[in-house]
Formats: C-alpha cells, structure tokens, sequence
C-alpha cells in the first residue's frame, strides 16, 4: 500500500515538474523580444558560445567514429566480398543514427552543462534577480537566446557531424583499407535517400535538440543556488539530457523507419 | 510626520511552516533614509524583496507610493519596479558586461535615450560614485567595494524614487564604509530619494538613518530616530545596538528549533517559479 501511495506521490510530482517546465518554456519563448536589433545580438552571442565553440568536439568525434565504423564495416564485408558497400554502410549508419544521437550527448556534455552552470551561477549571484528588479524578464533576456541557439546550432552540428564522419571513413577505407574510390561513392549516392535519410536524421536532431537546451536552461533557472545546488544541477542536466536523448531516439527511429 | 512612501500593513509572511514575519506594520517616510536593523537572520532581505513583490506575503498589504505591490498586473509591476533601484548584497553586476554596459542597461531597456546621451549620464553616474576612471573594466577585475559603488551607480541610473539598500556594508573595509555611508547619505540629499538600508551595521546605519526600525523574531521591536533608538530602554534593542552576547536573544541556540527568527539567505529566493509555493511571483 505504501508503496502505490510513494509511487503516486512520485508521478504527481512528476507531472507537476514537466508542467512547470513546459509553462517555463513557452513563456520563454512566446515573450516577443522588445528590441530587435538586441536581440540579434545576444543570439548571436550565444550562437557563437553554444555552437562554434562545440565545432572542434564535434568534428574530431565525427571523423573517428567514421574511421572506427569503416574499419569494423570492413572487415566484415569483406567476408561477403562486397567491401564497397562500406561507404553505404558508413552514410547510412551516420545520418539516419549516430550524427543525432552522439551529437546530442556531445552538446549535453559540452554546451547544456554549461548552459547550466552559467544560468545557475547567474541565479546564485542574484543577477536574474536584478534584472527583475530592473523590470526585465530574464526569461526573455537570458533563457529565450539560449535556447533558441541551442536549436539552432544541434542539427547543424549534426549535419557537420556526418560529414566529417564520412570523411574520415574514406580516409580509412579508400586511403588504407584500399577500397577503391568510385565504388565507395556511388554505393553511398544510390543508397541514401534525402527525404527519407537526411531529413529524418535532421527532425530527429531537431527533436534532441529542443529537448537537450530545455533541460539544460531549466535546471539552471531552478536550481538551488549554491554552489553545491549547480554542481546537482548540472550532473542532472547531463544524465536526464543523455536518457531523454536515447528513450526519445528510440520512439522517433520506430516511428520513422518502423514500417517495414 | 511626513508621508509615507512605503506603508506596510499586518504583513505576514511564511517560509514552509516557519514564520518570518507575523503581523508586522511599519511604514518608510519619503525622502528619507530608513534603516531596517537587526539580527542576521531576522528576514530583513525577505522584506525588501517583499516590497519589490518579487515574494507574495501570506498575509497583509504592501502600498509603494499609494499602489498595493501585490496586486498589480505583471506589466503594471515591471512599470512600478522602474522607480525602484535595488542595491543587492553581492552588487548583482552582469558579469558579461563591462562597467559602463551595466550602467547604461537599464536606460538602454527603458528609454529611448540616443547611444551619445546614455554614455553622457553613465558618465555622469559614475562620476559621482567616483568611479568613472573604471569605466572600461569588466566587473571581475574589481575590488568589492568597486563592485558594490559600480552597482549603486546602476541602481540609481533611470533616477528611480526608491532605492533600496541590501547589507550595503557588509565585507566593506573600512574606507568602502566611510564611502558608502557618504554616498547614500548624498544621493538621497540631492535627487529627494526614499532610501531604504537593510543592514546589521550599528554604527554607519545610525549614523546616517533619519528612521529606524529594529526586528527582531518576526516583529518591529523598536522604531524611531536614530537617538530615540540609541535611548532606547528595551533590553533587546540594547543587546542588539551593543553587540552583548547574551540577554533577551539567547546565546544557546533552542535544542527544540522551536524559532522563528532564523534563515532568510538560506534557500532558494525569489526569481524562479519553483518558489511559488513560498509565494513568489514570476
């Protein structure tokens, strides 16, 4: 009996959390900026910090798991004699999968932690207060371009992702593994399909996405601040992003390539 | 006496099950400068954000210049917050922005002041906190008491009739004190601002304060001038103005927890929704 009672307490307080941070992101992004020439500016700002800044772990991780895919693909293909098959291997593999999925847990780890950690210090150092105080809504000023260039930058990370993927999958099989070269592009020109590849891998980024910046830009927003409340906080962004991003990586991939 | 500017009536105010404040009235004549003294810990931050309604009391109104803060549309609030400045404790300077950018935020939000005439009254402001040499520096490379005038400098730049002062001289050395206290002293003299100081200070407070209200265990124990307080008989009020360990207020913390004058810095305030079961707004 107890335990149905802390099951129901559980759920209920569950639902009221994803209430409250549903409410939060709406009113965060339905508030029309007042100046729009500002605005610009501090998207751009966070343009800048929340996508060019996570360039560098995006392409490196991209060009190794292309070369680790390649090789593992290769060797066994190569039992089947149809190692040109690989490049179809590698396109597929990466643009349908991996690009969205390993892209979302980079950016939860490299951007939504500190999304996190910056907001929350913000919290713990009462500038959000101030900026109430100053009749601003730091949900417009602070939490909206955050947001928005979290969504922004992941599915383009994710497409950079594929291609430095692809890249350093034929660096491997076409420079080394010797799998000759017009073979490993056409098998991966007549195999993907832009609607049903590209795009899906891109919804499915653009998903991970809105829901990777959300977490981060709430538990920074609702926080304890304290030192030791960020320091949760951020750990929470980083495992709750990582679960979302692959329980929901699931649910789309069903719904998207379900139907055979 | 003179009007009041801000009118506090039978408030109450509640954080979980503890009481911060219970029926409390008391009132901030414009013009002046009011101290709100007393123990850490007695809710005296909870008090300003109360008047700023960024907390809903439980119980009780708050009139700032004639309109009850906690009945206002958020719009209406935002307007009414406008003609109040906030010095916070920790100087709340936006760490992304320079000096001069703090300054010129909240005219840039709320005016539609040209580039040329905001740098001319950020100049200005900062002039008079003395600190226009620091113009250019980003709020890191600042001592505290630095950050704390580059702060008073913003607080007061839309020229606001209220401003309120949250622990202005705690972690000041002494010079920052003397500063300060001359400061407040000066921009409530020369723009006829209503100043209220919120601090645990004896000295500077009374030494500047036109009024004084000391709390202690969710109730004004004594309210006054600065010398009807320093004659005050009231043990408690002379326990608290000279700093003896013992007397009414116990030296031996209650085993039972039983108080209700502890913790107003002790958790999560204002801002965010999450307090709304405190009462927040926002």
């Amino acid at each position: 009996m107890k335990a149905i009672i802390s099951l129901g307490a559980w759920l209920f307080n569950w639902l009221e959390a994803v209430g409250r941070a549903g409410i939060f992101l709406v009113q965060s992004v339905c508030r029309l900026p007042v100046r729009f020439g500002e605005s610009v500016n501090l998207l751009v700002k966070q343009l800048y910090s929340v996508g060019v800044l996570s360039l560098v772990i995006i392409l490196v991780s991209g060009a190794f798991i292309g070369m680790v895919l390649s090789l593992q693909g290769y060797s066994i293909l190569a039992k089947f004699g149809s190692e040109e098959a690989v490049g179809q291997l590698l396109a597929l593999s990466l643009l349908r999968e991996l690009s969205p999925v390993v892209t979302a847990l980079l950016f939860a780890g490299r951007a939504g932690s500190s999304l996190t950690a910056e907001i929350g210090l913000m919290k713990a150092t009462e500038q959000l207060s101030s900026y109430e105080m100053m009749g601003v809504d730091p949900l417009r000023r602070v939490i909206a371009p955050r947001f928005i260039a979290g969504v922004i930058c992941l599915p383009l990370l994710s497409l950079i992702f594929s291609a430095s993927g692809i890249l350093g999958g034929q660096l491997v099989s076409v420079g080394w593994l010797g799998v000759y070269d017009g073979a490993f592009w056409s098998s991966m020109q007549q195999s993907v399909h832009f609607d049903t590849d590209i795009m899906n891998g891109v919804i499915k980024a653009v998903c991970f996405a809105v829901v990777v910046t959300w977490i981060a830009v709430y538990q920074g927003y609702e926080c304890v601040p304290t030192s030791e409340g960020i320091g949760k906080a951020t750990t929470r962004t980083v495992v709750l992003s990582s679960l979302a991003i692959l329980a929901l990586d699931f649910v789309l991939t069903a719904a998207m390539f379900g139907d055979f | 006496m003179v009007d009041a500017y801000i009118r506090v009536n039978d408030l109450s105010f509640f954080r979980g099950d503890r009481a911060i404040y219970e029926n409390v009235s008391l009132t901030i004549p414009k013009g002046k400068i009011t101290a709100v003294m007393g123990p850490s810990g007695t809710g005296k931050t909870t008090l300003l954000r109360l008047i700023a309604a960024q907390l809903v009391p439980n119980a009780g109104t708050i009139f700032v210049d004639g309109k009850n803060v906690h009945a206002l549309s958020r719009s209406e609030l935002y307007k009414v917050r406008k003609k109040m400045g906030m010095l916070f404790q920790s100087g709340a300077l936006f760490t992304d922005m320079s000096v001069a950018e703090n300054v010129a935020f909240p005219m840039e939000e709320h005016t539609k002041l040209s580039a040329k005439e905001i740098a001319a009254i950020v100049s200005d402001k900062l002039h008079s906190v003395g600190l226009r040499g620091a113009a250019k520096m980003m709020p890191a490379e600042l001592s505290g008491g630095m950050a704390r005038r580059v702060a008073l400098a913003r607080a007061i730049a839309l020229d606001p009739e209220l401003v309120m002062y949250d622990e202005p001289f705690t972690g000041q050395d002494p010079i920052s004190k003397g500063v300060l206290v001359k400061l407040i002293r000066q921009l409530n003299d020369s723009a006829n601002i209503t100043s209220v100081l919120v601090s645990h200070d004896v000295k500077e407070s009374l030494s500047i304060a036109d009024h004084v209200c000391i709390l202690a265990g969710g109730r004004v124990i004594a309210e006054g001038s600065a010398e009807e307080i320093r004659a005050s008989a009231d043990p408690q009020v002379r326990q608290f103005l000279n700093g003896e360990p013992d007397g009414p207020v116990p030296f031996h913390y209650p085993e039972d927890n039983d108080v209700d004058d502890i913790g107003d810095n002790d958790g999560p305030i204002s801002v965010a929704s999450k307090s709304n079961k405190d009462g927040a707004v926002q």
